[in-house]
């Protein structure tokens, strides 16, 4: 692209990726942080009423 | 009525989380397939602009983040009515998730302004009637996500919010008019007019396929954003069990050496 | 239902007017600002006679959100609003009465003494008397606006800044259109009807959806 403006498109697009690339990262990595920390939470045997019983009816 | 029940099970967050797993994949899938085509046509397919040569492409967007920043607005405020009418747990989830996306694609809508402007322009900010509105909204989202944080139980800062959620679709409308009266109002000499009365067909295809594909992209980030939300949800009143226990045992425990 | 109203608005301005009350100091503020913006932009007169009625309602926007935290913080601190929330009458009526009482103390002394703020900015009489009108018909809007913020931060204890960056976007319309009407005098492009009128529904406007916003983010948070 041999536009004078070619910088200002860049750029425009790059900023445009960055901010939905960190959207995308943000979900995924929250997701895992809260998966790991029901799993911690499970293992240490803390459980939701619901779950208890169907574990145990 | 099968089709009201299967709507509730869906309401159900359990239900939710198992649809949302399987839902994502597709919408992520679905939506990197309309980026990138989209992507192919504004840059290879689209001619450049007789007027604004190859800065016209910022457009293809500059008009998806516009168009999302209000869609996800819209979303908030239904979810606001569903957490003020039904009080529905997956209603403050789905306008928790909504905002920073919301306030994401307004923001980038600012920013791509911005580096269309500098070129079109001569200026990186012009207070035209369109920017400034943006800019109003993007503020008003900066406001929720504030009270979302300063509210630490989850169901009052959900209500809270929709009150000011919907407060703000109503004043939206009246934020638009005032802005665009006071803009007329200031009007300097020469205003280069952004988009022309009509666009051609070959701007308008990538521009809707881009649209499109956003859209798509902001769905699955905030369904992505409602599972999340619905595991910390978990996680915190799990955390606040565990609490209580401790606190019970250590109680029992105390009695007992006495 | 009257009664309770009235009472409400005179134990408020009873309130407002006694030691530890915030009474005067929305009008003391608004001195303050008006005194201290030619100190930054220069003692020239033809510029801040210019910019003059922009100014005063400038400083009228925040000299309201100054006072506008305490509302109903003040009530949830000393159990008042349990009284408010668990009374007969119509919650709506009470907060309407408590946003009365605030532009009784707040909004009208400021657009009384808005043309003797007027004299230091060299505002042309007309430009005074546009300016107290507006304010006068504005002033309201702004109460009732920020009344929805303070109703919301009302029982998270640091409301101040927050309540702020809350209404501070939906007092756009207000401040657009108090601003054109009030320097319709010294501009001259338009005439002073059209946005002053537009200002008056505004304020009617947000008188009804401030009140009902407020009571709603009361009930929800309390």
């Amino acid at each position: 692209m041999s536009d004078p403006h070619a910088g200002f498109i860049i750029a425009s697009y790059a900023f445009t990726a960055l901010v939905i690339g960190g959207l995308v990262l943000r979900a995924i990595i929250d997701h895992r942080a809260q998966r790991r920390a029901l799993k911690q939470l499970e293992a240490r045997g803390v459980r939701r009423r619901s779950a208890r019983q169907e574990a145990a009816p | 009525m099968p089709r009201l029940s299967s709507l509730w099970n869906l309401a159900n967050p359990t239900r939710f989380l198992g649809l949302a797993d399987r839902l994502l994949p597709w919408l992520a899938a679905l939506a990197s397939a309309l980026l990138g085509v989209g992507l192919y046509l504004s840059f290879f397919v689209a001619p450049p602009d007789y007027q604004q040569g190859e800065t016209v492409r910022i457009m293809f967007i500059h008009v998806p983040a516009a168009w999302l920043g209000l869609f996800m607005y819209v979303m908030m405020s239904a979810s606001a009515l569903g957490t003020l009418v039904w009080r529905h747990p997956l209603a403050d989830v789905a306008q928790k998730a909504a905002a920073p996306i919301g306030a994401a694609f307004t923001f980038v809508c600012l920013v791509t302004g911005s580096l269309w402007g500098k070129p079109m322009w001569g200026t990186w900010w012009v207070w035209d009637a369109r920017l400034t509105s943006v800019l109003v909204l993007f503020l008003m989202y900066l406001g929720i996500m504030a009270l979302w944080r300063a509210v630490d139980d989850p169901g009052r800062a959900a209500r809270a919010v929709a009150v000011l959620t919907l407060v703000g679709v109503v004043n939206i409308p009246i934020i638009k008019f005032s802005v665009d009266w006071w803009s007329t109002l200031h009007q300097p000499a020469a205003v280069f007019r952004i988009d022309g009365p009509t666009i051609h067909p070959s701007m308008l295809w990538p521009l809707l396929v881009m649209a499109l594909g956003c859209t798509v992209l902001a769905i699955a980030l905030h369904v992505a954003g409602m599972r999340n939300e619905i595991l910390r949800r978990r996680v915190r009143s799990l955390r606040l069990m565990e609490a209580e226990r401790l606190d019970a045992g250590a109680e029992t425990a105390a009695g007992a050496a006495r | 239902m009257t009664r309770a109203f009235l009472a409400l608005v005179l134990r408020d301005l009873r309130l407002a007017a006694r030691v530890g009350g915030s009474g005067a100091m929305g009008l003391v503020f608004f001195l303050m600002l008006v005194a201290v913006v030619p100190f930054a932009l220069g003692p020239d007169l033809n510029l801040l006679a210019r910019i003059g009625p922009a100014l005063l309602w400038f400083s009228a926007v925040l000299a309201t959100l100054i006072g506008l935290d305490r509302l109903f913080q003040t009530d949830v601190e000393d159990g008042a609003i349990d009284l408010i929330l668990s009374s007969d009458t119509p919650l709506e009526v009470l907060v309407a009465a408590k946003g009365v009482a605030h532009w009784l103390t707040t909004g009208l002394p400021l657009a009384l003494c808005a043309p003797l703020f007027g004299l230091l900015l060299a505002l042309t009489p007309g430009a005074m008397l546009s300016v107290a009108a507006t304010l006068v018909v504005g002033t309201p809007a702004l109460t009732f606006i920020g009344a929805v913020g303070a109703a919301l931060t009302a029982s998270l204890g640091r409301g101040g800044l927050l309540l702020a960056i809350l209404v501070m976007p939906l007092m756009v319309p207000t401040l657009i259109f108090g601003v054109s009407a009030a320097s319709a005098a010294t501009a001259g492009t338009i005439a002073f009807l059209t946005p002053f009128l537009i200002l008056a529904a505004l304020s009617l406007v947000a008188i009804v959806i401030g009140t009902f916003a407020a009571a709603a983010a009361l009930r929800q948070s309390a």
